[in-house]
C-alpha cells in the first residue's frame, strides 16, 4: 500500500463527498425553516445541471451565461414549488408535506424527461481536463472548483443562519412557527425564502458537479438519497454537519471501494452510518433535543 | 368547401372498410421505454412503430396489415408481468417482441410457454435461450460472442494479465459471469475483478485498485453513462493501460459523453455503428442502409444498435409469417425455426430447433474510436 | 361499536374480493388484483406503524424482499417443500425485524427514517451482490409455484383466492390489534409519548411489537409474491418500493386500515390506467399524488367520509325542506 494510492482514494472521497454535502446543504435550509425533509432537493440539483446543458446547446449562449440562467430558473422553480404545492397545505402534518415533496420530485423528473429526453449529457469542465498531480495522486481541476464553491456556500450559509436577522428569523420558524409569527416574523415569507435558497444551492451544486458526474433527468434520486444520509450523519439542521456528513460518506465509500470491495462499498457506508446513529442518535454534530416526530 | 367534408367522410368509410377486409395481424411488444433501461426501450419502440408504418404502407404481410401494440414495462418486473398478461389474455396477440431486459424476459417466459405464443426477446442473457425453450427466441448477440471477440483481440496483441470492471446490474452481471469463465479458460490471468453501481458517478477508486495490480488491459462492461465515466477517470488518473469496452456503449452517445477520453478505446460492435464502412457486397448492407435511412429520417435522433434488436425481431416475425403464410402463433413459432441465413441489422440469423439465438461471433466487428469516430479494425 | 363496524366492513370487503373474479373478463385483471392485494398487505402493516404508532419506516421493502428471497432460496436451491420454505421466509423477515427494530426504534423522526432506509439499502445491496445465492441483479429464476398443503395452485384464479384470503386475515389481525389493549396504548403513545410513558405504558415494547407485526405482514406478502411470480429481482425490493408503501398509506388517510387498502389498490391500478399516456404517465402520476395530498389532506378515505357526510347533510336538508 503506497501513499499515492491512499491519497488517490482520499481525493476521490473528497470529490464524491462534496457532491453529497452540497445536496445535504439544501436539505438543511428547508429543514431549518419547516422541519420537513424536502425529497425534491435532488431534483433541484438535477435541474441546475440539465438546464445548463440545455441553455448551452439550444440557446447557443456561452457557458457562464447558461449557468446563470439555469441557476436563476431553478431558484424560480423553488419559489413556484413553495407557492403552488407547499403553501396550500401548510397546516397539514409534516408527513403530508414530505409526501408532497415526493410527488413534486416525481413530477419534476417527469417534466425533465419529456423536455430533454432520457439521455445523459456532459457539461464542459470550467478549466480544462488536465489533472494536477499531488504526491502522485491525480486531482481534477473541476474537483478543486467543487471543493472551493462548496466551502464558499457553506461559509455563506453559516454566516446567514448565525449572524443575519433573516437567517435567525428562519431558524426561529423551525423551532416554533407560532411563536415566530407572534414576534413579527413572516413565517410564510421565510418558508418561501428557504425554498428559493435551497433551490439555488442545489442548482449551483448541479452545475459544478455536471462536468464530473455527467447529468441526466434521473440523477436526482441517488443524490437525494445520499444527501439525506449525509444530513442525518452530520445531524439535521446544522449546515456544517451536513457538509461534514457528506464528506465522511464520500470518503467511506471511496476507501470501502478501494480497500474492501467495490461491490459492497455503499452497504459498508450505510452500516457505519447505522452504527454511528445507534451510538449517537441525533447525528455526529446534532443537538440532542432536536426531536421532531 | 361543403363538399370536402362529405368526401372526407365517404373516403373515411371506404378506408376503414378496406382495412376491415383483412383482419390485422396483432403483434405485441413490451419495451422498457421509461426507467433505468429506457436507453434500450426507447429506440426499440420507435423501431417497431416505424416498421409497422413501413410494412402497412407496402400492403402489409401477404395483404394483411399489422397492428403493433406496445406496452412500457418501466424497466420494472411487476409492470412487465402485467403487460405480458394483458397482451396474452386481453389483446390476444399472435406473437410478442421484447422485453428489453433479461430479467423481465426470464420473468414472463413461463406465461408464453403455457399460452403457446412465441416471444422474441430483445435481451441478451444466455439463460433466455439456453436451455432452449420451444416458445422463446432472442435477437441480440450473446455475451459469449462479445467476450470471445475481445479475448481474440487481446490474444493477438499479446496481453496476458486482464482486469475486469463491470456494472452491478443485469447487463454487467451476465458479462462478468462469462468473462470470469472465459478469461482463465483461454489462458489469461484475471488480476482484478471490480464492480461499480449503475448510478455511480466516480470510478476512480476502482481504477486505482486495478492500477495497483498492473494489468496488461482492462475490460469494462456496462452501458451509458458508467463506461464514459470510467474512460474519463482513466484519463484523469493518467492510466495508459489499454481499455476494452463492451458492445453496450456502441453508440455515438458514448463518444459524446467520454469526449477525448474515448480516443483509442477498442470494442466489439454490431455493424450498425459503422454502416458506411460495411462493404457493399456484405449481406447485411441493404438492411442496414434502409434501417438507418428510415430511422434517422423519422426520428431526429442517432441510431442505436438496441433499436436494431427490435428491428430484427420484427423482420424475423414477418419472415416467419411469409414463410408459412399464417399468422397463427404456433405456425409463427414453427416457421421461425426454419429461417436460415436471414440478414438483419445485428447479424445473419439462422434459427434451428436447438438454436434460438441464431447468431455467432461473426455478428461483431472490432472497432477503435479514433478522432471521435468509429473505425473498423478488422 | 367501532369493532363491530370494522368487522362488518371486513365481511363486506371479503365478499367483494371473493366475487370480484366473476366480473373479470380475463386473467390480466386477476394479475392486477393479486398485485393490489400484495401491496395492500404491506400497506396495512405500515398503516399500523405510521398511522397508529407514529413511527416511520423506509425499509419495509427489505423485509418483503428478505422473506421472498429466503423462501425462494430454500424451495429452489435447497429443495425444501414450498409450504415449509414460505414459513421459513416469513420467519426470516419477522426475526430480522426484531433485530433491526431493537436499536432503531430508539431513534426518532427523520433519524428513524434514515436508519430504516439504511437497513433497506443494505439488504437491497445484499440481494444484488450475493449472486451465488440470489441470482444477482438479473433475478432469481425458476421458483416453484404457490402450493397449499401440497396442492400446487396452477391457475391465477385459485392463487388470487389464496392471496385475497391472506389479505383478509391480515386485516382481521390488524383490526383485532387496534381494538385491544395494545391499540389503546398505541393511541396514547401517538398523542404523547412522554405522557404515555408517565402513565405506565411500556412504550418501547409496544413500538417494537407494531414494528415486528408490520414486518410480519410484509413478509407474508413477500413469500406469496415470490411463489406467485416464480421470479424475483432486487429492483422490486428497493428504496422506491418502501416509499411507495408509505405513499399508499398516507394517500389512504394514514390512520384508516380500509383507507390504506384503498390507497394500495389505487396506486397499483393507476399506472395500468395511465398506460395509454405513455411518457406522460410519470407526470400524471406525480401530479395526481400532489393534488391528492393538497385537496385530500386526510387521504382518500377521509375525502370519502367528508363527501358522505356532505351528501347526508344535503339529503337531510332536502328532507327537512320537504317537511316544511
Amino acid at each position: 500500500m503506497d501513499l499515492s494510492t491512499l491519497l488517490q482514494y482520499l481525493v476521490t472521497g473528497l470529490t464524491l463527498g462534496s457532491t453529497y454535502g452540497l445536496t445535504a446543504l439544501g436539505f438543511t435550509i428547508i429543514f431549518n425553516t419547516t422541519g420537513v425533509i424536502n425529497f425534491a432537493q435532488g431534483e433541484f440539483v438535477m435541474l441546475g445541471g440539465m438546464m445548463s446543458v440545455f441553455f448551452l446547446h439550444s440557446l447557443g449562449v456561452s457557458e457562464p451565461v447558461a449557468i446563470l440562467l439555469a441557476v436563476t430558473a431553478t431558484t424560480i422553480t423553488g419559489a413556484l414549488v413553495e407557492r403552488l404545492a407547499i403553501r396550500p397545505v401548510r397546516h397539514c402534518p409534516a408527513i403530508n408535506l414530505v409526501i408532497i415533496t415526493i410527488g413534486i420530485s416525481i413530477l419534476i423528473r417527469g417534466i425533465a424527461m419529456i423536455l430533454w429526453g432520457k439521455d445523459t449529457y456532459a457539461l464542459p469542465s470550467f478549466s480544462g481536463n488536465a489533472p494536477v498531480f499531488f504526491l502522485g495522486a491525480a486531482i481534477m481541476p473541476q474537483a478543486l472548483w467543487v471543493l472551493g464553491i462548496s466551502l464558499v456556500l457553506l461559509g455563506g450559509l453559516k454566516f446567514f443562519f448565525s449572524a443575519t436577522i433573516q437567517g435567525k428569523a428562519m431558524l426561529a420558524c423551525s423551532f416554533n412557527a407560532k411563536a415566530a409569527s407572534l414576534v413579527g416574523i413572516g413565517v410564510q415569507r421565510m418558508v418561501l425564502f428557504s425554498f428559493m435558497i435551497s433551490a439555488f444551492v442545489g442548482a449551483v451544486g448541479g452545475v459544478i458537479l455536471a462536468p464530473i458526474t455527467l447529468t441526466s433527468f434521473d440523477v436526482g434520486i441517488m443524490l437525494g438519497l445520499k444527501g439525506f444520509a449525509a444530513c442525518i450523519l452530520g445531524g439535521l439542521g446544522n449546515p456544517f454537519g451536513a457538509a461534514a456528513g457528506g464528506i465522511i460518506l464520500g470518503v467511506l465509500e471511496a476507501l470501502g471501494a478501494g480497500f474492501i470491495s467495490s461491490a459492497y462499498k455503499d452497504a459498508l457506508a450505510f452500516v457505519i452510518l447505522l452504527i454511528l446513529l445507534f451510538i449517537k442518535p441525533s447525528g455526529l454534530f446534532g443537538r440532542d433535543d432536536a426531536k421532531r416526530v | 368547401m361543403k363538399h370536402t367534408g362529405l368526401i372526407g367522410i365517404i373516403l373515411g368509410f371506404v378506408l376503414t372498410a378496406s382495412v376491415c377486409m383483412a383482419a390485422p395481424i396483432k403483434i405485441g411488444a413490451i419495451f422498457s421505454v421509461t426507467g433505468p433501461a429506457s436507453f434500450l426501450g426507447e429506440p426499440e419502440k420507435n423501431t417497431v412503430l416505424l416498421l409497422q408504418e413501413q410494412i402497412n404502407a407496402n400492403g402489409g404481410i401477404h395483404g394483411q396489415p399489422v397492428e403493433v401494440i406496445v406496452y412500457d414495462d418501466e424497466s420494472d418486473v411487476n409492470k412487465c408481468v402485467m403487460a405480458a398478461k394483458k397482451l396474452l389474455d386481453q389483446d390476444q396477440v399472435s406473437v410478442v417482441i421484447g422485453p428489453s431486459i433479461s430479467g423481465n424476459t426470464l420473468a414472463i417466459a413461463r406465461f408464453f410457454s403455457s399460452a403457446k405464443v412465441p416471444l422474441i426477446s430483445c435481451a441478451a442473457a444466455e439463460k433466455i435461450v439456453s436451455p432452449v425453450l420451444p416458445w422463446i427466441f432472442n435477437t441480440p448477440q450473446l455475451d459469449r460472442h462479445v467476450v470471445i471477440k475481445i479475448l481474440q483481440d487481446a490474444q493477438a496483441k499479446g496481453y496476458s494479465r486482464l482486469a475486469v470492471l463491470t456494472v452491478s446490474d443485469g447487463y454487467g452481471q451476465a458479462g462478468r459471469a462469462v468473462l470470469k469463465e472465459r478469461i482463465p479458460a483461454d489462458g489469461f490471468v484475471l488480476v482484478a475483478d471490480e464492480v461499480y453501481g449503475p448510478k455511480d458517478t466516480d470510478m476512480t477508486a476502482q481504477l486505482t485498485s486495478i492500477k495497483a495490480q498492473n494489468p496488461d488491459a482492462i475490460i469494462c462492461w456496462g452501458t451509458n453513462p458508467g463506461p464514459a465515466v470510467v474512460a474519463r477517470n482513466r484519463m484523469q488518473l493518467g492510466l495508459t493501460t489499454p481499455l476494452y469496452m463492451s458492445h453496450g456503449v456502441a453508440s455515438d452517445k458514448f463518444i459524446e459523453l467520454a469526449g477525448e477520453a474515448a480516443e483509442g478505446l477498442v470494442l466489439p460492435a454490431g455493424r450498425l455503428v459503422a454502416v458506411d464502412q460495411v462493404p457493399a457486397d456484405h449481406p447485411q448492407k441493404p438492411v442496414l442502409d434502409s434501417y438507418v435511412q428510415g430511422y434517422t429520417g423519422k426520428f431526429n435522433t442517432a441510431i442505436s444498435s438496441f433499436g436494431g434488436y427490435a428491428h430484427d425481431a420484427f423482420m424475423l416475425v414477418a419472415e416467419a409469417i411469409r414463410l408459412g403464410n399464417s399468422a397463427q402463433p404456433a405456425d409463427i413459432r414453427d416457421n421461425l425455426e426454419k429461417i436460415t441465413a436471414f440478414p438483419g441489422t445485428t447479424g445473419v440469423y439462422s434459427y434451428t430447433p436447438d438454436n434460438h439465438n441464431g447468431l455467432d461471433e461473426s455478428a461483431f466487428i472490432m472497432v477503435t474510436i479514433s478522432q471521435g469516430a468509429w473505425s473498423v479494425t478488422n | 361499536m367501532a369493532y363491530r363496524r370494522d368487522m362488518y366492513w371486513l365481511a363486506a370487503f371479503f365478499t367483494v374480493l371473493m366475487l370480484a373474479p366473476l366480473a373479470m373478463p380475463n386473467n390480466y385483471y386477476l394479475t392486477v388484483l393479486i398485485m393490489c392485494c400484495l401491496h395492500a398487505m404491506n400497506a396495512v402493516g405500515l398503516c399500523l406503524l405510521v398511522g397508529h404508532a407514529g413511527q416511520i419506516s423506509l425499509g419495509h421493502a427489505g423485509f418483503y424482499g428478505l422473506a421472498a428471497y429466503t423462501s425462494a432460496f430454500l424451495s429452489t436451491t435447497i429443495g425444501l417443500p414450498v409450504g415449509l420454505s414460505m414459513l421459513a421466509g416469513i420467519g426470516a423477515g419477522t426475526v430480522t425485524s426484531v433485530l433491526v427494530g431493537l436499536p432503531s426504534l430508539k431513534l426518532h423522526g427523520h433519524y428513524l427514517a434514515m436508519a430504516t432506509l439504511g437497513f433497506g439499502v443494505i439488504l437491497s445491496i445484499l440481494f444484488t451482490e450475493t449472486i451465488d445465492i440470489t441470482g444477482g441483479p438479473s433475478g432469481f429464476v425458476g421458483i416453484p409455484g404457490l402450493s397449499v398443503f401440497g396442492y400446487e395452485l396452477t391457475n391465477d384464479a385459485s392463487i388470487y383466492r389464496v392471496v385475497a384470503l391472506g389479505l383478509c386475515l391480515i386485516v382481521w389481525l390488524a383490526f383485532n390489534v387496534l381494538h385491544s389493549r395494545i391499540g389503546r396504548a398505541l393511541r396514547a403513545l401517538h398523542t404523547s409519548e412522554k405522557a404515555a410513558q408517565a402513565m405506565g405504558v411500556d412504550v418501547a415494547r409496544y413500538k417494537l411489537f407494531v414494528f415486528v407485526l408490520s414486518a410480519f405482514f410484509s413478509s407474508v406478502a413477500g413469500v406469496l409474491y415470490a411463489h406467485y411470480l416464480t421470479f424475483i429481482a432486487p429492483a422490486s425490493f428497493g428504496f422506491m418500493f418502501s416509499v411507495e408503501i408509505i405513499v399508499m398509506v398516507v394517500l389512504g388517510g394514514m390512520i384508516s386500515v380500509p383507507g390504506s387498502i384503498i390507497g394500495a389498490f389505487f396506486l397499483t391500478v393507476l399506472p395500468e390506467f395511465l398506460r395509454a399516456f405513455e411518457n406522460s404517465e410519470i407526470i400524471l402520476f406525480g401530479a395526481i399524488l400532489v393534488l391528492c395530498m393538497i385537496f385530500l389532506p386526510d387521504g382518500l378515505a377521509g375525502g370519502w367520509n367528508r363527501l358522505w357526510q356532505r351528501l347526508r347533510a344535503a339529503s337531510a336538508q332536502a328532507s327537512l325542506r320537504k317537511q316544511i
